[in-house]
């Protein structure tokens, strides 16, 4: 049986890294949407399946609110921006797909190293947990630095708070993990009211220096 | 244990909020600005009760010799800076940059930020401790954004992108501090309690401290505006409203320098982990020489002075990663003298600005002559913030470079440096501001000059007499530090 267990929470928290990889290159606002719905459920299920092994019933609201929250409710309302603001062409990545494929392997690779050689006494299953968390962390980071579109920045963003919350349900019995992911929410629903409001489409229109001049207010 | 004090903890943190929520519904502007001083007036009393009665740690909150000096600090500021908001605000209803429903969310909002640093820095819990930071992140982002122009959207975003990646960043730190915690002090809330973790941290992993506190300080480092992670601050503090960036510059990187301490006094019981002393003096010396090189180039007044704040976070970093009684005091004296300097000179910058309709340096000139108490008001303030003497921040800094010299030449010749460079390049520029040929329109405005010199007395008074008990608090708190 504990094998068992063990294997369920290594598959979903695996799966969620590849999931983070799926984003990494979708060149479409829509699919990338899709993808990170994905994303939120299979973090759903992850937590909830922490939940049931932990007997930590708590964590099924965290669960319940990266189901409801993040997989349905801001993806709808990120697509009606998206139909909105007219911008569902493609987005353009810095570096190219290949290059930020490898540099994503790159990171993952680096984050096994350090986890499991800093966690050696722990738990397996948390040492797994917190190596696949910190992956998506930082694939979460490479995807806000290889976008410029405010949406898939948002995304990206997203994307690093699922990699917390994985990292916090595996840390047994770990404290305030509800409010916690209470409080991310209510960040994130800042953020897509504020593209909404302030119609934020892209971070810099132009690559023209003297308009990133005037926004400095550094002209003449 | 004394049940007065328990409430002046919980009072400052309910009257800020419940003004927040009354400050919301409320019209008029005169009536809430007032409220709004009136609340912070409230809060500043009772901040300044819990030097003299102070409650003992529960598993949420902590009033200790540390945190007592940020938060009297905290609410100073924000009580002065309330007085400068009210008269800053009403000019900005009449220019018509500020409509009555955005600054009734304003003053909600500035409310909020008041709870969520108060939260912060008495929070003995490290979750609450993010929770709050969180929160008073979110609350300057809207602050930031308020005069919705282009550019100040998109200032807010940067510093949102940049804080919530940061902010991120410190969670992960919290995360994994519990999970070296966790076979130590068992499951549970227990293992999230500051108390605990710094009566039982030497038994911890060093391992998983020592990564738990690079992300830490990248995380918290963010919001304090250490190079490299300082891309938001200067249009943050340049396109909001000035009583903000003054809240910003003087009470909100402390705050988050207030939660790396925090984290650097843990790693310190733990011997087996790395001395946070040497990150900290990195980060610290390449913030200030980075900062003082692009003072020299600024062309706005308020993005100069945000550079001036990197400055001097970045010497204020560098002091605690020296550590030793003497420059954690330098550090701790230096961090209150540059809260009440750098918020000063917002306030007159502010007021300038109004003056001015401008903040570009090369429409304002001459400002001794035609606004004469503005003008020397705001040259007081240069010569305190370059630490000029017989002004406070020329002492902490005198205390800084020595004790660095005393330890490590070579750093101390290389922050020696910086602060030449800053100091000249603040002088070509005030040069430019105060005197010479008189630039730009000029307008009385009706501003009023209390808070300034209210700041500007006290940091002179500082260098030239330390009250004794003052003194010796101070070095109770550099001992805590180590």
């Amino acid at each position: 049986m504990r094998g068992l267990v063990f294997d369920i929470a290594h598959v979903l928290a695996g799966t969620l890294v590849l999931v983070s990889f799926l984003e990494l290159y979708q060149d479409r606002l829509y699919a990338l949407l899709n993808v990170f719905a994905l994303h939120a459920l299979v973090l759903a299920l992850s937590v909830a399946w922490q939940a049931y092994i932990q007997n930590a019933p708590h964590l099924y609201i965290t669960a319940s609110i990266a189901l409801v929250f993040k997989a349905i409710i801001i993806p709808v309302s990120l697509h009606r921006i998206i139909v909105l603001f007219g911008i569902h062409r493609e987005i353009e990545t810095v570096g190219g797909v290949g290059l930020t494929m490898l540099a994503g392997i790159g990171l993952v690779a680096l984050s096994m190293v350090v986890m499991l050689r800093v966690t050696a006494g722990d738990d397996p299953l948390t040492r797994e947990d917190l190596a696949f968390a910190l992956s998506v962390v930082l694939l979460g980071l490479l995807m806000m630095v290889t976008r410029r579109n405010a949406v898939s920045q948002v995304i990206g963003f997203m994307s690093i708070e699922n990699g917390l919350v994985l990292a916090a349900t595996g840390a047994k019995g770990m404290p305030l993990v509800v409010e916690i992911s209470v409080a991310f929410s209510i960040l994130v629903a800042f953020i897509v009211v504020g593209i909404f409001l302030f119609r934020i489409r892209e971070r810099f229109d132009t690559v023209d220096l003297r308009a990133l001049d005037r926004f400095r207010g550094e002209q003449g | 244990m004394n049940r007065g004090s328990f409430d002046a903890v919980a009072t400052i943190l309910l009257i800020p909020a419940c003004s927040a929520a009354l400050l919301a519904v409320l019209p008029g502007y005169r009536l809430t600005a007032r409220l709004n001083i009136l609340a912070a007036l409230v809060t500043f009393l009772s901040a300044l009760s819990l030097v003299f009665y102070r409650p003992h740690p529960n598993p949420y909150f902590l009033v200790d010799d540390l945190n007592n000096v940020f938060i009297v600090l905290t609410n100073f500021v924000a009580l002065t800076t309330s007085v400068f908001s009210a008269s800053y605000i009403g000019h900005e209803l009449k220019s018509g940059r500020l409509t009555p429903t955005y600054l009734r969310f304003y003053h909600a909002m500035y409310q909020a930020l008041m709870v969520a640093m108060n939260l912060a820095l008495v929070a003995n819990n490290i979750g609450l401790m993010w929770v709050a930071i969180e929160f008073a992140t979110l609350t300057t982002v809207l602050m930031v954004g308020i005069y919705r122009t282009h550019e100040a959207l998109e200032a807010a975003w940067k510093y949102f992108i940049l804080g919530s990646v940061g902010i991120a960043l410190a969670l992960f730190g919290t995360i994994l501090v519990y999970l070296a915690a966790q076979p130590v002090i068992g499951e549970g809330l227990d293992a999230m309690v500051w108390t605990n973790l710094i009566t039982r941290g030497a038994a911890f992993d060093p391992a998983l401290l020592n990564l738990a506190f690079v992300f830490l300080l990248l995380g918290y480092g963010t919001k304090v505006g250490l190079v490299p992670l300082h891309a938001w601050l200067p249009d943050a503090h340049a396109e909001g409203p000035t009583p903000i960036s003054a809240v910003l510059s003087g009470l909100l990187l402390n705050v988050a320098l207030y939660a790396v301490l925090r984290f650097k006094m843990l790693l310190a019981v733990n011997l087996g982990a790395l001395a946070p002393g040497p990150l900290m003096v990195t980060m610290g010396l390449i913030s200030l020489i980075f900062a003082t090189f692009m003072l020299y180039r600024r062309r706005d007044i308020k993005r100069m002075f945000a550079y001036s704040s990197i400055e001097h976070m970045g010497i204020i970093t560098f002091a605690f990663g020296m550590g030793g009684p003497l420059a954690n005091f330098a550090g701790l004296l230096h961090m209150t003298m540059h809260s009440l300097t750098k918020s000063a000179i917002f306030f007159a910058v502010g007021h300038i600005a109004q003056v001015k309709g401008t903040q570009k340096i090369a429409d304002i000139g001459g400002l001794t002559e035609t606004n004469a108490r503005l003008g020397w008001a705001l040259v007081l303030g240069v010569v305190a913030i370059a630490g000029l003497p017989p002004l406070g921040i020329f002492m902490s800094e005198f205390l800084i470079v020595s004790s660095t010299f005393a330890r490590n030449p070579a750093l101390a010749i290389l922050l020696v440096i910086g602060l030449l460079v800053g100091l000249a390049a603040m002088f070509i520029r005030l040069n430019a501001i105060a005197f010479g040929e008189p630039r730009g329109a000029s307008t009385e405005t009706e501003g009023s000059y209390m808070p300034m010199f209210a700041h500007l007395t006290l940091v002179f008074a500082a260098g030239v007499y330390l009250p004794p008990q003052l003194v010796i608090w101070f070095q109770n708190v550099a001992r805590l530090l180590g």
